[in-house]
Parts: C-alpha cells; structure tokens; sequence
C-alpha cells in the first residue's frame, strides 16, 4: 500500500508526457505538410542566431518595460524547472526533497531562495503583465483578431502562472522540516507564521497537496502548451536556428520560374519534347493553402505567440489598413490546424473541404496593403517572416490567377514591353545626361 | 550648372578597349523621372568632379524586375532578370554602384543565384569610401547649422543593414544631424515599397507617406535627406501637403554633397 503514491505519480507522469507527445508527434506532421527548404548552409551562424535571439532574448529588450518582465519569467521558468526535476525523483522513488540530502544544506538552500525570490519576480511580472492586457488598454492587444479565444488564451496562460507560483511557495512555506533547516526560505519564512495555527498532521496535508497540484499543474500546463499560442517557450529555439541567415530584403528565386525561364531563353529548346519527369506534379505558383508553403513557414505560425509587435511596427497597419501581419499568421496557423483535423477525421488522407486559407481567411485587400518594408520581419522577437507569406500568396494571385490590381497590370507590361514600370521608350533611357 | 556631364556608356567605352572601374546603374527612376533625374545628375557631378571611371549602360539597361517581384510577378522579373545578367556579364561588370535602394536589393541580393555575380554599392556607400580615400572632399559651408534628418529607405536600411553610410556623410556637412522617433532598424516605410509605388493605397484612415512626413516634422527639420528616389517622391508629397514646401526641402543625400561642393 505504502507504495500507491509513487504509482499514482508514476501514472500522471505518463499519462501527461503521454498525450503531450502524441500531440508534438502530430505538430511535426502538420509542419512538414510544407514543402521542403534548404536550411544546411550557414550552420555556426544559425546556431548563434539561436543563442542571441531566442536563448539570450536580444530581440525582446528593445522594448524594455516588456522585454525585462519576460526576462523575469523566462529565467524564472527555464530555473525553477530544476526543482520539478527534484520532484519527479521525490514523486517516482517516495523520497522527500532528495537534492537536499545529495547537496550540502548551504548549496540547496541558495537554490530554492532564488527559486523563491523568481517566484516572486514572476508574480509581479505576470500581474504587470494582466494590467496591460486588460486595464492599461495597449493598442496591440486590441488588434480585431485579438477577440475571443486568443484574449482569452493569454489570460489562461497568465492565470496558470500565478496559481503554479502560489503553490510552489505555499509548498516550501508549509513544509516542517524544510522551513526548519531554515535555508532558503527567504520567501517562504515569511509565509510560514500564516500557517502557525494548524496542527502538524494538517500542515502536512497542506503540504502534500500543494506539491501534487504543482506537479499536476505542471504537466496540464504542458498539455495546454499544443493549444495555446504558447507553444512558442518551446519552438523560439528550433524557428530561431532556421530564420533566414540572409539579408532581409532578400527573396527567394522561385525555382519552378527558372527551369521555365530557361527554357525560354535557351534557342536550342525543343518546346515539344516530352518533360525529363512525366510523374511530377505541375509546380503550382505560389500558394493559396497552407500545404503550398514551406515547413518553415508553418513552424513559423505554431510559433507565433500573438505579441503583435510586428503589427504595431507595420505602416499599413499603422495607417488603418486591414493588413495585420500577425493576423497572417494566426490564419496561417488555424488554417494548418484545421487542415490537420480534417486528416484525422478522414483516416489520414486530406479530403477537400472547399476551403483554403486564400480568401477564406486571408483577403487579396490584406496582401495588396503589404510595402515589403520588413518592419514586421525585424520586430519578431523569435525570427517569425509574415513577409514571405504575403509574397507567396501575392504570387498565386498574379501568375495563376492573373488578379493583380489593374495598375499594377499596367505596370508590368509596361516593364515587360518597355523596361520600365512607366510607359517609357527603353530608347530614352539616357536622355537625361542630354538635357540641361 | 552649365558645364556638360560626362556620361560614357559601356559599349563605348568597348568600342575603345577601356573597361571602367565602375558600373553605374541608374535605374528607371533615375533615368524617366523629373526628380529623380536631379539626382541621377547630382551623383554623376560628383562622380565627374573626384574623376571616377565609370559607365553606364544606357539603352541597355531595363528593369531589374524588383516591382514585378513584389508584385508577384516571378517570371517577368527573372525574365528581366536574366536579360540584365547577359548584358551585364558581356561586359564583363565586376562592380555596380547605383542610387536606388531597389536596384541594389536585387542587383545585390537576388541576381547571384540566377548567375549575376558583382560587387553592389549604394550610392552614400561609395561616395563615402570615396571620402575615406581622400578623392572627395567635402565642405559643409552652406549646410552649416542645418538641421538635416535622414529617412532610411526600407530597402537600404533594414533590407541590408546600412544605416551608416549615408549618416557619415551628414555628418561631413557640418549640419546638425537630427533622428526621427522612428529610425534605422525601426525606421517607418514611405508607403512606396513593395509595388505600392504603382497602385492606389488600400483603403485606410492615413496615407503612410503622411504619417512618415508627420514624423519628419516634429523634429523641425530645414531638410529631409532621402537615399532613394522612391522615398524621395513620397516625402516630397508628404511635406508638400502639409504646406511645407516653403521651409522643407526634400533631398538625397548626393545632391547635398553636390551642393555643397557648388557643383
């Protein structure tokens, strides 16, 4: 009987990493419903990239009243996560506090007083946190697709971080033999006169529940992560290392064009020859759906965490246009996540459903608003590019669907007949250096 | 201003068995545009005056194709794409220097894989280098005291990452250089990037090229310095429709220096 604890946890630890692995194993699958891209070139960069921007948090300081608050709670997560590992060998092997036995008191009690304190940090960050959110009234948490579920999403997630702080202290503040060793305690100390009326028996019981509403509320919280625009505390690391090692304003060539263009350029072409590969697929140009972008793209969305500073940067956002870069992609991601369900429903194989994530979540008026400024690109803090969605999605529009606006029609063949997006003669070209 | 440009083009300059140093590559703007064709003269005074061997292509030269790839037109802009590399790489282009921020992103950045391999320069990065080798001089002498600030173009400044450059060359003039709240990495678009130039703004409460200009003028500036002639347009209409053409002036940064040396 004296071991039905140490199962019971045993249980709740496999049943929550259980499900959350199922759930990561269908994230990849969803991912890699994007076509492939290149990311082997330029590794020493990539990993620096990471290390600057996602682990050192570069890009989150340059605002700094949020950029130092979410310091505060992820240094607080990444540390306090050493004591769920105590934990779990306390909750699987019956022991209690095990680390304080293998460390010397001085060394344990220096770890948990500055868990202790970051508790505490995190508590004031995440309240700092709620105000702006729900009382301070910041433009870009406005933002029409900040209504319903994703407010709610941030408030869930906030909410969950006061409660697991609370118990973490409650926990240490009502443990006997911990606040008697007297080493660590720095918080805790103060809390345990609270508790003073109660009997030792129910202390304990405090104690205990506290502990296992931690744990529990850790591994719901890790659950969550898969339907929650917080998946980014895990996937800032790999999008960081794939974002783009080139200059922003760079584009991809398509590849597809090249092969045609060439062969249009090439004299000695046989336009009737039959093609090297009659199995492939035509490329279609572009995308209109979320499986004609790459897997960078869509990891791309599963990070996104709807902070809205690439928004809040975008002059056709700033000018009252319908584009919202994060808009893009949050549609990105609730199209991917849709177009995943829609698999699972039907045995693993896609079944149309009629709808794409052109038109049926984001509009031609929201990709024609875009200035290709890259303000959206360099405000991510996690290496996000809306950017190349909209190009991608500009592309569609224009070369399979010739839907480009009529001035821009204009343009074009004014470049394509003359070389030039005005109707110049190419031959007037250096007239200038004539004219006085 | 009466003395004659010198403008070689690289088939003449074929024709004489010389190859110059330097490209030119003046863009669409550049070459069709009334004002963009102010400068296109500015930089080339300059280039006259520290007698830099350079060409152009003239009638050779067309489109890069960056409008058209914004717009989503890859094929027409490798198609142009293409073509340009030919003649480039006939004539045998190593390094290209041009006044357009657009021309140098592709040029620069897009061309390489299609087979267009060269050197890019931005205009404020090679008439700076021409400072630094002591083949330009300049003197602030009418710009003294001028309140001077630099709007960065997208496609200079975060696209590539020179911010610099044209702000050293402020700085030569002796004028007091002045930031806008929103400048370098943060610097806000004119509105013209990205086709924008060629359509209509989608509907919106502001155009961006006010909102920007708006910028400009809480800082009360005698001159807004631009470094493409894109931005040029949207901040000359910009000041223009806050009635501030009288004490604004809208300016690249090749024609200040051109200025300044009375040329």
């Amino acid at each position: 009987m004296q071991f039905i604890p140490n199962i019971l946890f045993a249980i709740a630890l496999i049943l929550g990493v259980g499900y959350f692995s199922r759930n990561v194993k269908k994230l990849i699958r969803n991912i890699k419903l994007g076509h492939d891209v290149d990311v082997s070139d330029e590794k020493g960069k990539r990993f620096n990239n990471m290390l600057r921007i996602a682990f050192g948090q570069s890009k989150m300081v340059v605002r700094p009243v949020a950029g130092i608050m979410h310091f505060i709670v992820y240094i607080g997560f990444v540390i306090i996560n050493l004591e769920v590992l105590e934990i779990i060998i306390d909750g699987l092997f019956g022991t209690h506090r095990i680390f304080s036995s293998v460390l010397s008191s001085s060394v344990y009690g220096f770890l948990i007083g500055s868990f202790e304190i970051l508790a505490v940090l995190v508590l004031i960050a995440v309240v700092v946190f709620w105000l702006r959110r729900n009382t301070i009234k910041l433009k870009r948490f406005l933002n029409p697709e900040m209504k319903g579920w994703p407010k709610n999403d941030a408030n869930y997630i906030l909410y969950f971080e006061v409660v697991l702080m609370c118990l973490f202290l409650t926990m240490n503040a009502t443990d006997a033999p911990f606040q008697e060793m007297n080493s660590g305690n720095v918080i805790s100390g103060f809390m345990a006169p609270w508790f003073s009326g109660f009997s030792e028996g129910t202390l304990h019981i405090i104690e205990r529940s506290a502990w296992w509403l931690h744990i529990i509320g850790i591994l719901v919280f890790l659950n969550y992560l898969y339907f929650s625009k917080h998946l980014h505390i895990l996937l800032a690391f790999p999008n960081t290392y794939f974002g783009s090692v080139h200059p922003k304003g760079e584009l991809d060539n398509l590849e597809s064009v090249t092969n045609e263009v060439k062969l249009m350029m090439d004299p000695n072409a046989d336009p009737f020859a039959a093609p090297a590969n009659p199995d492939a697929v035509p490329a279609k140009f572009g995308a209109s759906d979320v499986t004609d972008l790459s897997w960078l793209q869509l990891l791309n969305a599963y990070t996104c965490t709807e902070c809205g500073r690439c928004t809040s940067e975008c002059p056709a956002n700033q000018t009252g246009k319908k584009l919202s870069p994060r808009k893009i992609m949050m549609d990105t991601r609730d199209r991917l996540e849709e177009v995943g369900k829609n698999i699972d429903a039907n045995g693993g194989e896609f079944k149309d459903d009629g709808k794409q994530l052109l038109n049926d979540y984001i509009t031609a008026e929201e990709l024609w608003a875009c200035t290709s400024c890259n303000a959206c690109v360099e405000a991510c803090p996690v290496s996000i590019n809306p950017l190349t969605i909209i190009i991608d999605m500009r592309r569609y529009l224009v070369m399979e669907q010739s839907a480009a606006p009529m001035e821009l029609n204009n343009m074009m063949s004014n470049v394509e007949n003359n070389g030039a997006p005005w109707p110049y003669n190419q031959m007037d070209r250096l007239n200038w250096a004539s004219e006085s | 201003m009466s003395e004659t440009l010198i403008v070689p083009t690289m088939a003449q300059m074929m024709a004489e068995g010389k190859q110059p140093e330097v490209l030119f590559w003046v863009g669409c703007a550049g070459s069709f545009d009334d004002r963009a064709k102010k400068i296109t003269k500015a930089f080339v005074r300059i280039l006259n005056k520290a007698k830099v061997s350079f060409a152009v292509l003239g009638t050779e030269e067309s489109c890069t194709g960056d409008p058209a790839k914004r717009a989503g037109n890859e094929f027409l802009f490798q198609m142009q794409a293409v073509t340009n590399i030919e003649v480039l790489n006939a004539y045998e282009v190593k390094t290209i220097v041009t006044t357009c921020p657009h021309c140098f992103n592709t040029l620069k950045n897009e061309y390489p894989s299609l087979g267009g391999n060269y050197t890019v320069m931005h205009h404020t990065q090679f008439l700076r280098n021409l400072l630094d080798e002591g083949k330009l001089t300049i003197e602030g002498g009418q710009f003294k005291g001028k309140r001077i600030t630099f709007h960065d173009p997208c496609y200079l400044g975060r696209a590539n990452n020179v911010y610099e450059a044209p702000r050293d060359l402020i700085r030569k003039l002796d004028a007091e250089l002045v930031e806008m709240k929103s400048c370098k990495s943060r610097g806000l678009c004119c509105g013209a990037g990205g086709a924008q130039m060629f359509k209509e703004a989608e509907p919106g409460n502001k155009e961006v090229n006010i909102e920007r200009t708006e910028q400009a003028l809480e800082i009360q500036p005698d001159i807004i310095a631009a470094g493409c002639p894109f931005c040029n347009t949207m901040m000359t209409d910009g000041v223009k429709n806050k009635e501030k053409e009288g004490q604004i002036k809208v300016m690249d940064v090749a024609e200040l220096i051109a200025n300044a040396q009375d040329l």
